[in-house]
């Protein structure tokens, strides 16, 4: 492995620098630039010169000096430490640098991925004898309180377990199988795998999606559900709360594992991720939510060539943790960030821009990144998923804009936010009539199975409430609601109880924050309850105005707030309290 | 080191090639002298090939000439003067003094373009700062160590509102805080502008406390591009090793995206948005990114951006991006500018994302993030009664939305307008804020907890 290829710079142009003539460097490979060793990617050959995207400021860079190759792909150390932890777009721990370079990020600073020196207690589950393929779980490690690392073979590697070494504490470098190949040689196991970061980690089948993503997010859960393995797009003008929509996700989802990754987003919103999420406990598990969450940061200050790679980063991340059979979601925010990433390297590679700037394969590019999720059997017979919830940030707000439609032709899960629902602060700010789910029919059957039998036909007739005020509204808006007849005006006041009591949601309320699928149902049937029973009345003469009246409406409307999660009982005496109101409004008008 | 090269090999607007040069470094700072000697200039190397170096001037090529030309690479990028004697002077967009004080002696000299700030070691911003004015107070927050610009047009009182949220900040509840100091950068802005500003902080009695690099609309357009990171270096140094609280107003955010297209271009760069270049979101994002807290130090950088939207349009790239980076926006709104509103912010559009969690009990008050919800809620429903109104006329209005005109127009008058010196605590502004939804029906207040209705709706003599 000794006859690594150099090569001399010949010029720099911001993050791109070329190499003149032909090089024996290889496509895709990550090479060492510079005295201070920075890391590059060869991005293009030919044989006037060789171009390498370098992910770090390339300011005092000299030509001349000297380019080295590293003969692998620009990859990931797979290994315990990954969670709880927060990576650069390079998978450096950016809490390592900050020991080393303090609170600034210095160039070529070199430091390991991960953790070598730290001992994890391992416990060893294959048997010397043995014959173990790509996959296969050799050992469990506790990496945090709420997850069990399991140790893989690497795919592609297959043979017999000569030896084992004892259950202990080892480091991540340390050998604990010694394996014969087919072919006769003799190879070390540890617990480290490196893996190209732009390549997809094999699976044996992929399954059509089943079960949903419960994030306890009303509108999401039941009027816009994302399947486990699934894609979800949030495009959103800045301020419409595309960021908290991923953090309430993050939160609260049921995924095992969160990947998150800040690609060219600010700062201090990475800052947060880290501070709230060390303080808040996980429902599942009541451990913090680090221990099950991975954070990438490439803040937009950051070298751009990181940020384009940060996206790649955190899907193999996430893809490891699936091959061991766990659910994990990732959150990308923004990959819009990363298309410009790309927009702005292919401006400095001087490619023939397509629309709006940016390259001609920004769709192939997308569509291979979200095609990397889904629901599968791994190599080793386990279940695990993979689901991306990308957050979209078009120029302007404006949807037409290519990054969001070439997202759209490759998600199945669209949660448009509206400027005008989070200027009246209208949160989670998602557009009920232009957002939609592909997957709801396929998840029709698990909602029955554990939510309700009613749950899907609840929720199209919310679906169809909504609709009918949204054209109810273009009426309005030209003569006023006064003229309207009382069973439309009913239909009005009950979109309205949806939308404040339903749809609206208070992340910073304690109760409201997360609600379980089981109080959804509840909320929706005491809607639809109220509605039927107030349609009765209309239907039998009694007006509107008689109805308002009564205080229900805003009752059901605080129902979020006046029912805590943990006491569903409740939701009786608010059966009782509209029945009561039927009969009242009755008896006094009769 | 100081090898000098005579002659060019090109001259291209701001940009000059020289060839056979030797060592030459992507980003290096190089001394132009012309004229024997008569004229000296500075330039960056923004391309180098081999022994060819692309050289972008500062101060503009004319009197350049391919031959009478000396050349000298300096070694180092761009590099600013630190002193906390900076305070109270007045530089050129490079940083050269321009008030006949002489140079600065320099504690230290540092590059001006920074590194990116480790996310680990930032500190999440909480500290509240009072501007006074109740509109920004009241709905959008300021925080310390927040980047918030102005978005603003041609023709409103952007500069009237950065000076009083200066001189107001600056007293207030910070008042006596002697660690409080402004770094002001112009950007190819009107002379009289920088005038304006000069006067008001000598007015206010804070001008020892501030640093003002000036580039006027004049002035060089290439020295734009390092006008803000100057800025910002100096501002990071007195918070980050001064321990000082550091007001930074870079004004205007649009000329400097300008000059770097008018640069990108004469480099025959691909254009992306507009003709921008494709790094302009990266570009900014270096600078509004500066704004924060460094875990362990006691000083913070917060960013007032200037920028005047090109025919009002927010969805221009410069505001766009900027939106995107920075944590919340101001907009002005040139129609309540037109109903003599001062500050005529337009309140629905704008946005402080760090509000949420420097406001509420043990920072302002316990009521503070609803009365805030409820005045943009409410406010969101004045547009729709309008719009209503003017197609079946007011008189045909339901009593409801009556109230939401009459609600509309005190809140544009009494809570959003104020006076150019009025200072406002933040219980006034509550106070102001109930009266007004004190004017809606108690059933329409539905982002508001009952819990505090109770106290403070039907309570109107309490003020706490």
């Amino acid at each position: 492995m000794n006859n690594e290829t150099t090569g001399i710079i010949y010029g720099i142009n911001g993050p791109v620098i070329y190499i003149k003539g032909k090089t024996g460097f290889r496509m895709g490979e990550m090479v060492y630039v510079g005295k201070e060793k920075l890391v590059g990617e060869v991005i293009r050959l030919d044989e006037k010169k060789t171009t390498i995207q370098v992910y770090e400021e390339t300011s005092g860079l000299k030509p001349g000096e000297e380019v080295i190759s590293t003969g692998a792909a620009i990859s990931v150390t797979l290994a315990p430490g990954i969670l709880d932890n927060i990576f650069d777009g390079i998978e450096r721990p950016l809490g390592e640098i900050a020991n080393i370079s303090g609170a600034y990020i210095n160039r070529g600073v070199s430091v390991d991925s991960l953790d070598g020196q730290k001992k994890w207690s391992t416990h060893i589950t294959v048997e010397e004898g043995q014959h173990i393929y790509g996959g296969t779980i050799i050992a469990e490690v506790p990496e945090t309180p709420s997850i069990v690392h399991k140790v893989m073979v690497p795919p592609n590697t297959e043979g017999y377990v000569l030896k084992v070494v004892p259950d202990g504490e080892y480091t991540i470098h340390d050998p604990l199988i010694k394996l014969q190949l087919e072919n006769g040689d003799e190879i070390d196991l540890t617990m480290v795998q490196k893996w190209p970061i732009r390549v997809p980690r094999p699976y044996s089948k992929r399954y059509p999606a089943s079960m949903p993503l419960i994030t306890g997010q009303r509108i999401l859960d039941t009027l816009f559900p994302i399947a486990k393995g699934g894609t979800a797009a949030i495009p959103g003008g800045f301020g419409t709360g595309k960021t908290m929509n991923q953090h309430q996700i993050a939160k609260w989802s049921d995924a095992d594992i969160i990947v998150y990754i800040g690609c060219g987003e600010r700062g201090n919103e990475m800052t947060q991720v880290l501070e709230d999420f060390s303080k808040l406990a996980d429902p599942k598990t009541g451990n913090h939510l680090m221990a099950r969450t991975s954070l990438i940061a490439n803040t937009s200050n950051m070298p751009v060539a990181a940020r384009e790679a940060s996206i790649y980063t955190g899907i193999t991340l996430a893809e490891y943790y699936r091959d061991m059979g766990y659910h994990v979601a990732i959150m990308a925010d923004s990959t819009s960030r990363w298309a410009e990433a790309l927009r702005e390297l292919s401006g400095r590679l001087e490619e023939m821009p397509a629309e709006e700037g940016f390259p001609a394969y920004l769709a192939s590019k997308l569509s291979a990144f979200y095609e990397r999720s889904g629901m599968v059997q791994n190599l080793n017979g386990t279940e695990g998923s993979v689901s991306i919830i990308g957050a979209v940030s078009p120029q302007g707000g404006d949807f037409s804009e290519p990054v969001t439609q070439n997202t759209k032709r490759f998600v199945r899960c669209f949660w448009g936010l509206d400027k005008s629902l989070a200027y009246a602060r209208h949160f989670p700010a998602i557009n009920w009539l232009t957002s939609y789910s592909e997957y709801m029919s396929d998840l029709a059957p698990w909602y029955s199975e554990h939510v309700g039998k009613n749950f899907v036909d609840y929720r199209n007739q919310l679906i169809s409430l909504l609709n009918q005020e949204s054209s109810l509204m273009e009426i309005v808006k030209l003569i006023g609601s006064d003229v309207l007849p009382d069973d439309q005006k009913l239909i009005l006041e009950i979109a309205r109880v949806i939308r404040l009591g339903f749809l609206q949601q208070n992340a910073f309320h304690k109760d409201d924050t997360c609600v379980s699928m089981d109080k959804q149902l509840k909320m929706m049937e005491t809607i639809l309850y109220l509605y039927d029973k107030s349609k009765a009345l209309v239907t039998m003469g009694m007006p509107m105005s008689v109805l308002r009246k009564s205080d229900i409406f805003e009752r059901v409307i605080n129902i979020k707030y006046d029912v805590p999660n943990d006491h569903p009982e409740l939701f009786d005496e608010y059966h009782n309290a509209i029945d009561a109101f039927y009969q009242n409004v009755i008896d006094t008008n009769a | 080191m100081a090898i000098e090269y005579l002659g060019l090999s090109q001259i291209n607007g701001s940009l000059i090639a020289l060839e056979g040069v030797q060592d030459a470094a992507y980003d290096e700072i190089v001394e132009i002298t012309a004229d024997n000697g008569k004229e000296k200039k500075l330039g960056r190397i923004v391309e180098c090939y081999a022994d060819k170096a692309v050289i972008q001037v500062f101060e503009g090529s004319e009197n350049l000439s391919l031959t009478n030309t000396h050349t000298k690479l300096t070694g180092h990028p761009m590099e600013v003067a630190l002193s906390p004697d900076v305070l109270g002077r007045t530089f050129n967009g490079i940083g050269e003094p321009t008030d006949g004080l002489g140079p600065i002696k320099a504690e230290l000299k540092r590059d001006v373009n920074g590194q990116p700030l480790n996310p680990v070691s930032r500190e999440y911003p909480r500290d509240y700062i009072r501007t006074g004015i109740s509109a920004i107070d009241g709905l959008t927050t300021l925080i310390r160590g927040q980047k918030l610009p102005i978005f603003s047009g041609n023709g409103l009182p952007h500069d009237q509102l950065a000076a009083q949220i200066v001189k107001q900040a600056s007293l207030g509840d910070n008042a006596g805080d002697e660690k409080f100091a402004i770094v002001f950068a112009a950007m190819g802005v009107k002379y009289d502008v920088a005038e304006f500003f000069r006067r008001t902080f000598e007015e206010s009695g804070v001008s020892d406390h501030v640093a003002m690099y000036l580039n006027l609309a004049n002035d060089p357009v290439v020295e734009r591009l390092i006008t803000p990171k100057l800025a910002l270096t100096v501002a990071e140094y007195l918070a980050f090793e001064k321990g000082m609280h550091i007001l930074v107003i870079l004004t205007d955010m649009t000329s400097f995206a300008e000059a770097m297209r008018e640069v990108s271009s004469s480099k025959g760069e691909i254009p992306s948005r507009k003709g921008y270049p494709g790094y302009l979101y990266s570009e900014l994002a270096t600078i509004y990114e500066r704004a924060g807290i460094v875990k362990g130090r006691s000083g913070s950088v917060t960013q007032i951006p200037i920028l005047t939207m090109p025919n009002d349009d927010i969805t221009h790239p410069i505001p766009d991006l900027t939106g995107y980076i920075t944590e919340g926006q101001i907009v002005l709104d040139r129609q309540l500018h037109g109903q003599n509103i001062y500050p005529p912010i337009s309140v629905l559009p704008s946005l402080s994302r760090l509000m949420k969690d420097g406001i509420g009990e043990g920072f302002t008050r316990a009521d503070h993030q609803a009365v805030a919800n409820q005045l943009f809620s409410a406010y969101a429903k004045v547009g729709d009664a309008r719009n209503l109104a003017s197609v079946i006329g007011e008189d045909e209005l339901s009593s409801t939305d009556k109230k939401y005109l009459e609600f509309g127009k005190a809140f544009e008058s009494r809570f959003v307008g104020q006076g150019e010196n009025e200072n406002r605590t933040i219980i006034d502004t509550l106070t102001i804020g109930w009266e007004l939804l004190r004017m809606l029906p108690r059933e329409e207040l539905d982002r508001i907890d009952t819990k505090i209705l109770d106290q403070y709706y039907d309570a109107p003599s309490s003020k706490n």
